[in-house]
């Protein structure tokens, strides 16, 4: 199976040769390194640009009004904080122009924690995304969905932030990519760079279709009927296990609901999955201090609170200054395993 | 390549060289844009719209530089990245006064923003100017993107991007020239900063060591960089002239710094009012009647004539409506909002 790193490189190549992208950049992006997580290794059009995420961002504005459908990387999350006015420009400028401009673009970034990535390795930029209205927001939790929410993101005519979960980009998925091979060590052969030498390597590419997950759907990754817990990025597949040892244990039928996209988001599905369980916890690695599962919170409390049988959770970072090195600091800060499953058990004892 | 200090001494009278025709077209289209912006300015104070901010005193070197672009859409046509003081580039392209009085007053009808933006925010996708932001700077580096797309395309199509001398100082300006200036990709940029000599209140000279802003680029080999008076119609065709076609021909950057007078001071927020500054269009009008090219007669009928016109706009637009409440919901997404956005401001 593909890892994500892997899914988003076809989905590049893909957006390249079928999507009218015509630019794909960042620092460390081209050849030889194809971006520092390999997530753009051989894409054709891809560049190294200065050390300079405003030019990156103002650049990908540029193109986009020139209609070169570009796709940008900013190299961290945690580097994207200066460029924030200019996210806010691109995603405001089809409104402030009246309907005029439309800003196609994607800026690709890793987010998260969970690679002992220490205070500027560990971002998350959640709430700050969210903010950024005109602007959708994506993050994917598995190579599949990596692959379809990227060909979506370069398809749209909204500029689209990609939130990239550092610490899954090296995991591989479940389910295989349309024209993705069988075997993965094929796989690897044929669009993973050789280590050394690689000025005259070139990818062979498998035949790739068109496969879209649709911006603002959400996914049921574990169906249940007793709690739901509402996630993306790196804590899915967490809650994911979660949910299945539950199960297999007879704790509990857990719903985990991975959002997918975080806007426009899928009210509809979190209303659904709500009414069936009455009981939800919202998890996520932002730090609690106005976190994005906050927002979903209180707007569950105004429209269904009559239908909510315990209050509603946040499993969130907690809110200090950065992420420490140590793991006993990542650990106590972002939430972990033993931290969902302790939640988890809690919201289903919680007399109704 | 030009010699990086100055200009090459033309060899004809430069009235001469740009024509009677040519030179009418540049003082209507000056005293359209001056006798607009004073009167976005008696709107302003006189409540019949908000904030004001715009460029009388650049219109010698606007009108010049609207009157060099190639005008259309997409990669072929020039890019311009412009900043709040440009309504006399807009004009000079082809703009029309009516439409810039819409968005003073804010109505429904104001083409650039629906009567969201500020006066003097053009956005105009047919003429290839993206939405002008009253962030400091901030086109300096969208301009590069709009720069590689042209440095890609076989064109002779440039990127123009304009801004203040104050705003040199922010980090974007210098994003432009090492983009611009990238071994690996040089960009067809003309890159103008109008130096008025202020930011806001506060004197450029307290704040910038360097001795002129064109010196920024002489730290790239191949980028000219050159000063001219913006109060002087033919200093500044020329200049255009020479950094337009340098970039056209050269697919490279050029830095122009034009020195123009800031005949109103910074906006309203700073009272508005005349200031004793050089006034490029009586200085335009003396060099005209010099050289016998016109009358004073004729030239105050162009003052009469476009005053007239502008009445006559100033009267329609007043009737026109605001924007409906619930036009907040356009444009949000290319797609109308979802139905299950939050849209009820957490009521």
């Amino acid at each position: 199976m593909a890892n994500m790193a892997q899914a988003i490189r076809m989905a590049l190549h893909y957006g390249e040769q079928k999507l009218g992208v015509k630019e794909v950049y960042g620092e460390d992006v081209g050849p030889p390194l194809g971006g520092v997580f390999t997530a753009t290794q051989g894409v054709d059009c891809s560049w190294n640009s200065p050390l300079d995420e405003r030019g990156i961002v103002g650049a990908a504005m540029g193109l986009a009004w020139a209609g070169s459908r570009p796709v940008a990387e900013v190299q961290f999350v945690d580097y994207i904080f200066n460029t924030i006015d200019l996210l806010k420009l691109a995603g405001n400028g089809h409104w402030a122009s009246g309907g005029k401009f439309k800003t196609p673009l994607v800026i690709m970034t890793p987010t998260g924690s969970g690679i002992h990535g220490s205070m500027y390795h560990s971002h998350s930029f959640d709430s700050v995304a969210t903010k950024l209205h005109g602007m959708k927001v994506v993050c994917p939790s598995t190579p599949i969905d990596a692959y379809g929410l990227m060909i979506s993101a370069i398809k749209t005519d909204d500029p689209v932030l990609f939130l990239k979960p550092k610490a899954l980009l090296r995991a591989k998925g479940e389910e295989l990519i349309p024209g993705e091979p069988a075997d993965e060590k094929t796989l690897k052969e044929m669009i993973d760079a050789p280590v050394g030498d690689r000025s005259k390597w070139k990818p062979k590419w498998p035949k790739l279709t068109d496969y879209s997950v649709e911006i603002g759907k959400a996914k049921v990754s574990h169906p249940g009927s007793d709690a739901t817990v509402v996630t993306h990025g790196r804590l899915a597949p967490v809650c994911l296990d979660v949910a299945r040892r539950f199960a297999a244990e007879g704790r509990g039928s857990v719903e985990v609901l991975d959002l997918r996209s975080l806007i426009p988001y899928d009210w509809e599905a979190i209303k659904a999955s709500v009414k069936k369980t009455g009981r939800v916890i919202f998890v996520n690695e932002e730090t609690e201090i106005t976190n994005f599962g906050e927002h979903l919170i209180r707007r569950l409390v105004d429209e269904m609170f009559y239908e909510l049988r315990v209050r509603p959770r946040l499993l969130a970072g907690k809110a200090t200054p950065g992420i420490g090195l140590s793991p006993n600091l990542e650990y106590f800060t972002q939430p972990q395993t033993v931290d969902v499953e302790r939640a988890v058990a809690d919201l289903l004892a919680d007399p109704a | 390549m030009p010699s990086k200090t100055a200009l090459p001494a033309s060899p004809k009278d430069p009235f001469k060289a740009l024509g009677t025709t040519r030179l009418l077209n540049i003082h209507e289209i000056m005293v359209r844009a001056r006798l607009l912006e004073e009167r976005l300015i008696k709107m302003s104070k006189g409540g019949d719209g908000f904030f004001w901010i715009g460029g009388p005193g650049e219109e010698a070197f606007n009108v010049s530089l609207g009157l060099h672009v190639k005008k259309g859409r997409g990669v072929d046509y020039d890019f311009l990245h412009l900043h709040y003081r440009s309504s006399s580039i807009m004009l000079a392209m082809g703009a029309k006064p009516i439409d810039t009085l819409r968005q003073m007053r804010s109505v429904a009808g104001d083409p650039y923003s629906k009567g969201r933006q500020f006066v003097n925010h053009y956005a105009i996708p047919e003429l290839n100017v993206p939405p002008v932001s009253p962030t400091i700077e901030t086109q300096y580096v969208t301009a590069i993107g709009t720069g590689i797309a042209q440095a890609r395309a076989k064109t002779d199509s440039v990127t123009i991007v304009n801004g203040g001398d104050g705003g040199t100082a922010e980090g974007d300006f210098h994003s432009c020239l090492v983009w611009a200036n990238r071994p690996a990709l040089p960009l067809p940029i003309v890159m103008i900063v109008v130096n008025n000599g202020w930011a806001i209140s506060t004197k450029g000279s307290d704040q910038h060591g360097e001795k002129s802003v064109c010196d920024w680029a002489k730290v790239f080999p191949d980028m000219p960089g050159r000063t001219v008076d913006g109060n002087d119609v033919v200093a500044s065709w020329a200049a255009l002239d020479e950094a337009f076609s340098y970039a056209r021909r050269n697919r490279r950057p050029y830095l122009l710094e034009a020195r123009c007078s800031r005949l109103y001071g910074h906006s309203s927020s700073s009272g508005a009012n005349r200031l004793p500054e050089v006034d490029c269009i009586a200085r335009f009008e003396e060099q005209l009647a010099e050289r016998g090219i016109a009358k004073a007669d004729a030239l105050k009928k162009v003052w009469e004539r476009e005053a007239a016109a502008l009445d006559e706009a100033h009267r329609a637009v007043k009737s026109e409506t605001p924007p409906g409440d619930e036009s907040i919901w356009e444009d949000v997404f290319v797609d109308p909002v979802p139905a299950s956005y939050p849209t009820r401001g957490g009521r």
